[in-house]
């Protein structure tokens, strides 16, 4: 089964990626950990995404496009990044969730991706 | 026709959750299981009278059931409709076998799973093993039943669509995780102490049926020496009902029971079971309240209360299983053995928001502060446990606590 993992993180850990006193043990705890994942051969797909201050909003409502500067909430832990994993169960998803660094500074959602659609009967 | 009604009746009764079991460990989808059950029991009360009851009954009932299910996973036109397919036909269990397995076990860790809200495991628990419905089991949370089913059908479907894992945990994972299942159980237990006076007691208790699945998990982990705790734990408790409330509906206070009125029958099941877990020599939370439950079910015999034993159970639990109840326990013990300046610092290490709302605190501290001499401080708080308390005898009992 495939389960995305979705990472957030806190403003604080997001200053760290260009912060040239905590860069290194930033980016060198995801390198460690996407080595782990591809190690385990059950990536699919992921990406890191740029921080909150990047995000816009958009919104049609009676037919009106409405575009807002910023993320659509405003909450302390912001989405920072996704991965795509196959494995059995999501126990063992949840194991690899546990194992990411956002999940000690802040958290991980892990939903399952929806099945392919099946084709329309003959 | 009565004899297809009793036959289907009893199956009911004996099979219910094991048939379950089997289906859900199979198709992973209790809703869906549930209806295909529901269905083969229709089909049983339809056919049996004419064809007689057939030999097997609960092989019967698995058969129907299963095509059932397999035709439902057919209509829905899902991808994965045929690993349900395939997973239902290579159990390959024809009418003629006998045995048909149990996957109860598997059932109440799905139940208990970490993915799944601990408020709803308890009642998924009893709908699935027990077969009790919405209103019931709200009957007994004080949920109301459209709620309580609306939480049951969202959990069905959080299992039915994550791929939680349906296999036993592993060595490493059992100890939490049986945990889990236990404090589960504990807490249907727990619904039946807090019977509101005057109810209906047939409508809202689940003491009965967290014995059975107490009993349940004992034999089907007959090497788990806390399945064996917890059964203890709650038979102890169990024994003691008669002598809770007095011939006029009064509360009696554990130091006041007659024990004349304690089931002895239940006393020697738990001391058995102790006994039989002690033999493990690893600690374990419900082993240790069990075994405090023990030394009180010793006052009638010996004539004493063994404190010093009493303290020795608490300081283990405070120390390897803490939680605001047990420190509050662990002070009341403190006072009952005429130490309540030792009750009294034992409940100023407990932080506020967590026993704002505990009813047990407040009683505590109340005596604890009667004892040491200030009464204005104990009034107060005992008026708060008084406000935290729904049962009116209780209510009733604690207006009159301090003059006692």
């Amino acid at each position: 089964m495939q389960y995305m993992l979705i990472f957030t993180e806190t403003e604080s850990e997001f200053a760290k990626r260009n912060d040239p006193a905590q860069a290194g043990a930033y980016w060198g705890g995801w390198s460690a950990y996407i080595a782990a994942l591809a190690q385990a051969g059950i990536i699919v797909n992921g990406d890191g995404l740029q921080p909150p201050h990047t995000a816009t909003t958009v919104r049609v409502r009676d037919g009106k496009r409405l575009v807002q500067d910023g993320p659509f909430a405003d909450a302390k832990e912001q989405l920072a990044g996704y991965f795509v994993i196959e494995v059995p169960d999501l126990d063992t998803a949840l194991d690899w969730a546990a194992r990411a660094p956002a999940a000690s500074s802040a958290s991980v959602e892990v939903r399952p991706v929806m099945p392919p659609m099946a084709p329309p009967a003959a | 026709m009565r004899d297809a009604r009793r036959a289907a009746e009893t199956a009911a009764r004996a099979s219910y959750g094991r048939l379950l079991s089997i289906l859900v460990a199979r198709s992973r989808d209790i809703a869906a299981s549930e209806d295909a059950l529901s269905e083969a029991f229709v089909a049983a009360l339809r056919t049996w009278p004419e064809t007689g009851v057939p030999d097997n009954p609960d092989a019967w009932l698995m058969t129907a059931a299963r095509n059932t299910l397999r035709n439902a996973a057919r209509h829905r036109s899902v991808v994965d409709a045929s690993a349900i397919e395939l997973a239902l036909l290579h159990d390959g269990f024809a009418p003629e076998v006998p045995d048909l397995p149990d996957d109860r076990l598997k059932l109440l860790f799905v139940c208990a799973h970490p993915a799944i809200d601990e408020a709803i495991r308890t009642p998924l628990m009893l709908q699935t093993v027990l077969g009790l419905d919405a209103v019931q089991i709200g009957s007994a949370f004080l949920v109301a039943p459209a709620t309580m089913g609306q939480r049951l059908v969202r959990a069905k479907a959080k299992i039915r669509d994550t791929g939680l894992r349906f296999e036993l945990p592993s060595a490493e994972d059992m100890p939490e995780r049986l945990g889990d299942v236990l404090n589960a159980v504990y807490a249907a237990y727990g619904t039946s102490w807090d019977t509101v006076a005057g109810a209906d007691p047939g409508a809202g208790d689940l003491a009965g049926e967290a014995l059975f699945l107490g009993r349940l998990l004992v034999s089907l982990l007959p090497a788990e020496p806390e399945a064996r705790g917890l059964l203890a734990l709650m038979l102890y408790c169990e024994s003691r009902r008669a002598a809770r409330r007095d011939a006029e509906g009064r509360f009696v206070p554990l130091a006041r029971q007659d024990a004349r009125l304690w089931s002895r029958d239940m006393i020697i099941e738990a001391e058995g079971q102790l006994t039989a877990a002690s033999r493990s020599g690893v600690f374990g939370r419900y082993q240790c309240e069990a075994a405090i439950q023990s030394v009180h079910a010793q006052r009638p015999i010996t004539g004493r209360t063994e404190h010093a034993a009493l303290a020795t159970l608490y300081g283990l639990l405070a120390e390897r299983a803490p939680s605001a109840g047990v420190l509050v326990a662990q002070a009341a013990a403190r006072l009952d053995a005429g130490e309540p300046g030792q009750a009294l610092g034992i409940l100023r290490r407990l932080v506020a928001a967590e026993v704002a709302g505990y009813q047990p605190y407040w009683v505590t501290l109340a005596m604890s502060l009667a004892a040491t001499g200030d009464r204005p401080a104990a009034t107060e708080a005992m008026q708060t446990a008084i406000t935290l308390t729904r049962d009116p005898a209780v209510r009733e009992f604690l207006a009159g606590a301090l003059d006692a």
